[in-house]
C-alpha cells in the first residue's frame, strides 16, 4: 500500500477565497493510499516547505501531492523540498487548483471550487500511484564553443568566450571577419570611426589563443545536442596556403584582372586575387575562382610568380573539417533588401541613386572616394543630397511590415557627414515618423535638424527622375500639405533590412526556428532573448531582427554567458522528461521520425551475435529529447512512452474523475 | 506559330472617336500572322472600375462581356487600357470571390467563373508571338526616331491586379518600340496620369498633366509620342496646343497610338494608318526621318 501525503495550500485568499481547502484535505485523507493531510496558508514558504519535509519523514510517505498553483510557478521549489527529505522528487506531483480552478470560480459559497479541487487532488493521486521514480540525467559538457559569422556580434561572443578560458571556433564565410559593420564610415550616436572601434578587436580575435578562426568557411552539417554537437565545417579553397602566406600584398599588386569588389558595393574594383579591405582578418588574400583566367583557362598565374614564399596553389580544393563542440551561437547578421524592387526611385537606372550602404562606403576614408562624398556617375561632389527613408520598411505591399530600426538613426549620421564634408551643401531627408528611441539618439537627430541644417520632410517620395543632368525628387510634404519638387546631384535610399539569404537553410541545418521573414526566433522574446528552442545554441545580433552595434554587442557578450555558464560544470543534469521506446513492439514504420520537431529519434540496428542486423528499432536521444510528446501521439503501434507522463499515469488520472 | 485567332473586344472608343486604332491593330495583327475575332456580342465595359467594394452593380457590364468572351475561347485581347484594366480587374473579383461572383451572374443570369485570360495586345505581341518575331517582320523600321513611350496608368496599376509588367518600372514599351527600330526614351511622366476624365468637367487640370506629360517627354528628347489608350491620346492631343502657347521653349510633337507606329513600321500602306484621324500630324517627322 503508498504512503501518499497531500498538501493544500490556502495561497493567502487566492485560493481560500473560493476553495475551502479544509474540506479537500479532510476528503482526501478518506481516500485509500492516503495517510497524511494538511492545509496550510503559504505552502511555499519557509515554514510550508519545512513541514513538508517534516511530514514526509515522521509519516514514512513515499509519494506527496501539493495541491496549489500551476506547476510551472512551484513544482520546481517543492521536488525539492521532497529530495531534501529523501524522496525522490519525481514523486512529487502538484494539483494546479489556483489558475485552473480557484482565480476562474467567483462562487464565495465555496460550493463549486471545493468541488472541483477535490476532483482534481484525487486525479493526481491515482496518477500519483503509477509514477516510477525517475533519475535527472547526466550529459557529459564539451567545453568547446562555435560561433557562426564573424560580424561585431559573433566577434564579441567569440572574445567573451575566450575570455572565459574556453577555446571557441569562429566560422565566417567571407574572407574576412568584421561583417557589415567593417563597411560603416562613422557610428552614430558617438560618431567614432567605425574601422577604429572595430579593427582593434579583430586582431584581438585573430591573435587570442583560445580562438580558432575558419574564414571563407561554411558551416555543412550539424548532429547531436546540447554538449555534444559534432559539425562539419566547408573550408572552402582559397588557392593561398593560410600558413605561410606573409600577407605582402604582392599577388594582389601583380593581378592583371579586375572585377567589381561586393564589400564595395559595386562603387570600386578589386583584383582577381584580393581582401576585402585593407584591414582583413586574416590578412591573406583568396583566389576569386570564377573570375581566375589561371584556374578557369590555365592562363596567367602571375600571382604564384611572384608570391616569395610560394604559397599559391592553383590546385587546392575544399576542405571539410569536423568539429565537436559542446555550444553553438548563431550570429550571421543581415543584408539590406535590394534597391531594384523600388522602380519609382530609379535605382539601378540612374546612377546617383545609392543606398545608404554605398552612402557610408563614399564617406569611410578607406572607402572608394578616400571619405569624400563624390557622386559615382561623374565624381563630382553633390551639392544637394535627398535621402529617403523606410524603403521597403514599414510597406507591407512591396517589402516588409516591420520597422527596420537603424535607417531613422544613420540617416541622421548621414545627414551630418554630409554637412561635415560638403560645406554649403543642402541635405533634405523625406520621413515617416522619425523613431529615435536609445540613450542620446533623439538629440543626436535633432542635432542634425536644429544646428546642422538637414531639412526634414514629412512624407513619402512618389517619383525620382532625371531632368537636365539633376535628380529630381517628388515627393508629399504632409505637414504643409504641399506637393514638393527637389532638384538634387544625389539620392540615398534607407532600404529595409532584411535577414541573409539563405538564412533559412542553415536554419534547418540548426534546428532552429525562424519567423516569415527567415528572422531567428528567440526562446523567448523577453526572458529568453539569446536562446533558441534547441538546447545549446544561442544567438546574437542581426540575425533575429535589425539592430545596431550597441544591441548587437550586448547580445553577443550575453550568449557568451549562456555558453560560460554552461560549460561551469563538467556535466549537464537535465529533466528526465523524455520519451523511451519500447523495442518489442516498435515496428520502425518511422513515423516518430518525421514527426519529432527536434530531430531526437534515430533509428537503431538490432544485430544477432554474428553481427547481422535483425531488425530496426526507433531510439530516442536523451541529450535531445524536450519531452513535448509529439511521438508517443504519433506512434501507430503505441511502442513510445513519455516518462512522468506516461499512459498508464495519464489514464489513472481520468479514470478517476 | 500557327493560324492564331484571338477574341477581340475593342470597346466603344475603338469603335467611334479612336477607330484608326482599332483598324491599324488589326491589321498589323493580320501581318504578323493573326487575326483578332471580334466578340459576336459585345457592351460598354462600364469605363471605370468601382472603387467602393460593395458595388456589384458596376461590375455587371465587364461581366456580361467576360462571359460572353467564354463562350468564344479561353482568353480575350483588347486594345484600351481603360477596358483593359476594368475587364481584369472585373474578372479576377469574379475568379477569386465567390459571394459576388453569385451576385453578379444572378444579375447577369449568367455562369461565368472568371477563367477568360485578359491580355493586352502589346502582351499577345510579347508572350504570344515574340518580339524578336515582330522584330522579324519589320519592312519599314522607325530608324532613328526618338519615341516616348507613354504608358500611362490603367495599363499597369494596381500591379496586384493587372501584373502586365513592373508598375514602377515597365519595360514592356519600350521593349516593343525597339524592335520597330525606335530609339525609345526614357521620361519621368512616362506613368504618370493625363488627368483621365476630368477631360469632362476640369479641363486645367488635364493640361496640366498631360502638360507635364508631354514637356518631360519632349525634354528627354522625344520627337514622337506613342499610346496605348484612347482617353491618354485625346488629352495630350487635346492639351498639346495650349501647352504650346504658354511655353514657347516647347515643341509639339506627333502624338500617335502605338498601333499606328507598329503598323508604319510593318510596312503597311501609309495612307491606311488613319494619321489624318489624328490632330497632330506625324507626316513631317516621317519626310525628315526618310520614312516617308
Ligand atoms: C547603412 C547602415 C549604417 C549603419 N550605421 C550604424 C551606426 O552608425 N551605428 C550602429 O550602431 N549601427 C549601424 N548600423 C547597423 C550595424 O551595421 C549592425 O548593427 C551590425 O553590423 C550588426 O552586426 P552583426 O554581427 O549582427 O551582423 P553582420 O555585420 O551582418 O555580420 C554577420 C557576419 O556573419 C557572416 N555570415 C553570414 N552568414 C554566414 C554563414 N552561413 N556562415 C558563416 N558566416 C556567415 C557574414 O559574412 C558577416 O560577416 C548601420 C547599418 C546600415 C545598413
Amino acid at each position: 500500500m503508498p504512503r501518499i501525503g497531500v498538501f493544500v495550500c490556502q495561497c493567502g485568499n487566492n485560493i481560500a477565497a473560493t476553495v475551502d481547502t479544509k474540506k479537500v484535505a479532510e476528503e482526501m485523507g478518506k481516500l485509500p493510499g492516503v495517510v497524511y493531510t494538511c492545509d496550510y496558508k503559504f505552502m511555499c514558504s519557509s515554514p510550508g516547505q519545512e513541514m513538508l519535509r517534516q511530514a514526509i519523514k515522521e509519516n514514512k510517505l513515499d509519494g506527496i501531492i501539493v495541491s496549489a498553483c500551476s506547476p510551472h510557478m512551484h513544482e520546481k521549489t517543492f521536488r525539492k523540498a521532497a529530495e531534501g527529505a529523501g524522496l525522490n522528487p519525481y514523486q512529487c506531483e502538484i494539483t494546479n487548483i489556483r489558475e485552473q480552478c480557484s482565480w476562474v470560480h467567483h462562487d464565495k459559497t465555496k460550493a463549486a471550487g471545493t468541488v472541483k479541487s477535490i476532483d482534481l487532488t484525487r486525479m493526481t493521486i491515482q496518477r500519483l500511484k503509477k509514477n516510477q521514480p525517475l533519475k535527472k540525467i547526466k550529459i557529459p559538457v564539451k567545453k568547446k564553443a562555435m560561433v557562426i559569422g564573424g560580424g561585431i556580434a559573433g566577434i564579441q561572443a567569440a572574445l567573451d568566450i575566450a575570455e572565459g578560458g574556453r577555446e571557441v571556433i569562429l566560422v565566417e564565410k567571407e574572407p574576412s571577419i568584421g561583417g557589415n559593420m567593417a563597411r560603416l564610415s562613422e557610428t552614430f550616436p558617438t560618431m567614432d570611426c567605425s574601422q577604429c572601434i572595430l579593427t582593434p578587436k579583430m586582431v584581438e580575435a585573430e591573435l587570442n589563443e583560445n580562438i580558432t578562426l575558419y574564414t571563407y568557411s561554411e558551416v555543412e552539417k550539424v548532429d547531436g545536442y546540447i554538449g555534444n554537437f559534432t559539425v562539419t565545417v566547408r573550408r572552402k579553397s582559397k588557392y593561398v596556403d593560410e600558413e605561410r602566406c606573409t600577407g605582402c600584398g604582392e599577388c594582389i599588386e601583380k593581378c592583371p584582372f579586375k572585377v567589381d569588389s561586393q564589400f564595395e558595393l559595386g562603387l570600386n574594383k578589386r583584383k582577381v586575387i584580393y581582401t576585402p579591405f585593407p584591414q582583413s582578418v586574416p590578412n591573406v588574400p583568396v583566389i576569386d575562382a570564377p573570375n581566375c583566367t589561371k584556374i578557369q583557362k590555365d592562363k596567367c598565374g602571375a600571382c604564384a610568380i611572384v608570391c616569395g614564399p610560394k604559397c599559391i596553389d592553383f590546385k587546392m580544393e575544399d576542405k571539410l573539417v569536423t568539429e565537436e563542440v559542446g555550444a553553438i551561437v548563431v550570429a550571421t547578421g543581415y543584408q539590406n533588401m535590394p534597391n531594384e524592387r523600388f522602380g519609382e526611385y530609379g535605382y539601378g537606372r540612374i546612377k546617383d541613386v545609392i543606398s545608404g550602404m554605398q552612402f557610408e562606403r563614399l564617406a569611410s576614408s578607406s572607402g572608394p572616394t578616400g571619405g569624400e562624398i563624390r557622386r559615382p556617375s561623374d565624381g563630382k561632389i553633390p551639392q544637394s543630397v535627398v535621402f529617403i527613408q523606410c524603403v521597403g520598411s514599414r510597406d507591407e505591399k512591396k517589402g516588409v511590415s516591420y520597422c527596420s530600426k537603424i535607417c531613422c538613426m544613420y540617416t541622421a549620421k548621414h545627414t551630418k557627414l554630409y554637412s561635415h564634408k560638403v560645406h554649403g551643401g543642402q541635405s533634405y531627408v523625406f520621413y515617416m515618423d522619425i523613431r529615435s528611441g536609445g540613450k542620446r539618439y533623439e538629440e543626436f537627430v535633432r542635432g542634425a535638424i536644429e544646428h546642422e541644417g538637414a531639412m526634414y520632410l514629412r512624407g513619402r517620395v512618389s517619383r525620382v527622375y532625371e531632368k537636365n543632368g539633376k535628380i529630381m525628387v517628388q515627393g508629399a510634404d504632409t505637414l504643409s500639405g504641399n506637393q514638393v519638387e527637389i532638384e538634387a546631384d544625389m539620392v540615398v535610399l534607407a532600404t529595409a533590412v532584411v535577414s541573409r539569404d539563405g538564412a533559412d537553410t542553415l536554419a534547418q541545418r540548426l534546428g532552429i526556428g525562424y519567423d516569415k521573414y527567415k528572422f531567428y526566433n528567440e526562446y523567448h522574446p523577453k526572458l529568453k532573448p539569446v536562446e533558441t528552442v534547441t538546447a545549446g545554441i544561442y544567438l546574437a545580433g542581426t540575425c533575429m531582427g535589425p539592430m545596431d552595434i550597441p544591441e548587437s554587442v550586448a547580445q553577443g557578450s550575453a550568449a557568451a554567458s549562456k555558453v560560460l555558464a554552461l560549460f561551469s560544470a563538467d556535466e549537464m543534469a537535465r529533466e528526465p522528461i523524455t520519451s523511451v521506446v519500447n523495442r518489442t513492439t516498435c515496428n520502425a514504420c518511422w513515423d516518430c521520425v518525421t514527426a519529432c520537431p527536434y530531430t531526437a529519434i534515430e533509428r537503431e540496428a538490432i544485430k544477432d551475435r554474428q553481427g547481422n542486423v535483425v531488425r530496426w528499432v526507433a531510439k530516442v536521444n536523451d541529450g535531445v529529447c524536450q519531452g513535448c510528446g509529439v511521438c508517443v501521439a504519433a506512434c501507430r503501434s503505441k511502442s513510445i512512452d513519455l516518462k512522468g507522463y506516461t499512459d498508464e499515469q495519464v489514464f489513472a488520472a481520468i479514470n478517476a474523475f | 506559330m500557327e493560324h492564331m485567332k484571338i477574341p477581340y473586344y475593342p470597346g466603344c472608343t475603338l469603335n467611334t472617336v479612336a477607330k484608326q486604332f482599332d483598324t491599324s491593330a488589326r491589321e498589323a495583327a493580320s501581318i504578323i500572322g493573326f487575326e483578332m475575332k471580334e466578340l459576336s456580342q459585345w457592351n460598354c465595359c462600364g469605363a471605370t472600375f468601382p472603387l467602393t467594394p460593395d458595388n456589384v452593380i458596376g461590375l455587371t457590364a465587364p461581366a456580361k462581356v467576360l462571359s460572353s468572351a467564354r463562350k468564344e475561347g479561353d482568353t480575350l485581347t483588347t486594345l484600351c487600357s481603360v477596358c483593359y484594366n476594368v475587364l481584369k480587374r472585373t474578372n479576377k473579383v469574379i475568379r477569386d470571390n465567390k459571394e459576388k461572383r453569385n451576385v453578379i451572374n444572378g444579375f447577369i443570369e449568367e455562369e461565368y467563373d472568371g477563367s477568360v485570360n485578359i491580355l493586352h495586345y502589346l502582351e499577345v505581341l510579347r508572350d504570344k508571338v515574340g518580339f524578336d518575331k515582330v522584330k522579324g517582320a519589320v519592312k519599314r523600321p522607325l530608324k532613328g526616331i526618338k519615341a516616348a513611350t507613354y504608358y500611362g496608368c490603367m495599363l499597369l496599376r494596381p500591379f496586384e491586379d493587372i501584373g502586365i509588367d513592373k508598375a514602377e518600372s515597365p519595360t514592356i514599351f519600350e521593349d516593343l518600340l525597339r524592335a520597330l527600330g525606335a530609339e525609345p526614351v526614357e521620361f519621368a511622366n512616362k506613368i504618370e496620369c493625363c488627368g483621365a476624365h476630368l477631360a469632362m468637367n476640369n479641363e486645367e487640370v488635364v493640361t496640366n498633366l498631360s502638360g507635364k506629360v508631354m514637356t518631360s517627354a519632349v525634354d528627354a528628347g522625344a520627337e514622337l509620342i506613342v499610346t496605348t489608350c484612347p482617353l491618354c491620346q485625346f488629352n495630350l492631343e487635346k492639351s498639346q496646343p495650349r501647352v504650346a502657347e504658354s511655353d514657347t521653349g516647347y515643341t509639339p510633337v506627333p502624338v500617335v497610338y502605338f498601333t499606328q507606329a507598329l503598323g508604319l513600321a510593318l510596312g503597311q500602306d501609309i495612307e491606311t494608318l488613319g494619321f489624318e484621324k489624328n490632330s497632330s500630324d506625324i507626316m513631317p517627322l516621317l519626310k525628315k526621318k526618310g520614312i516617308a
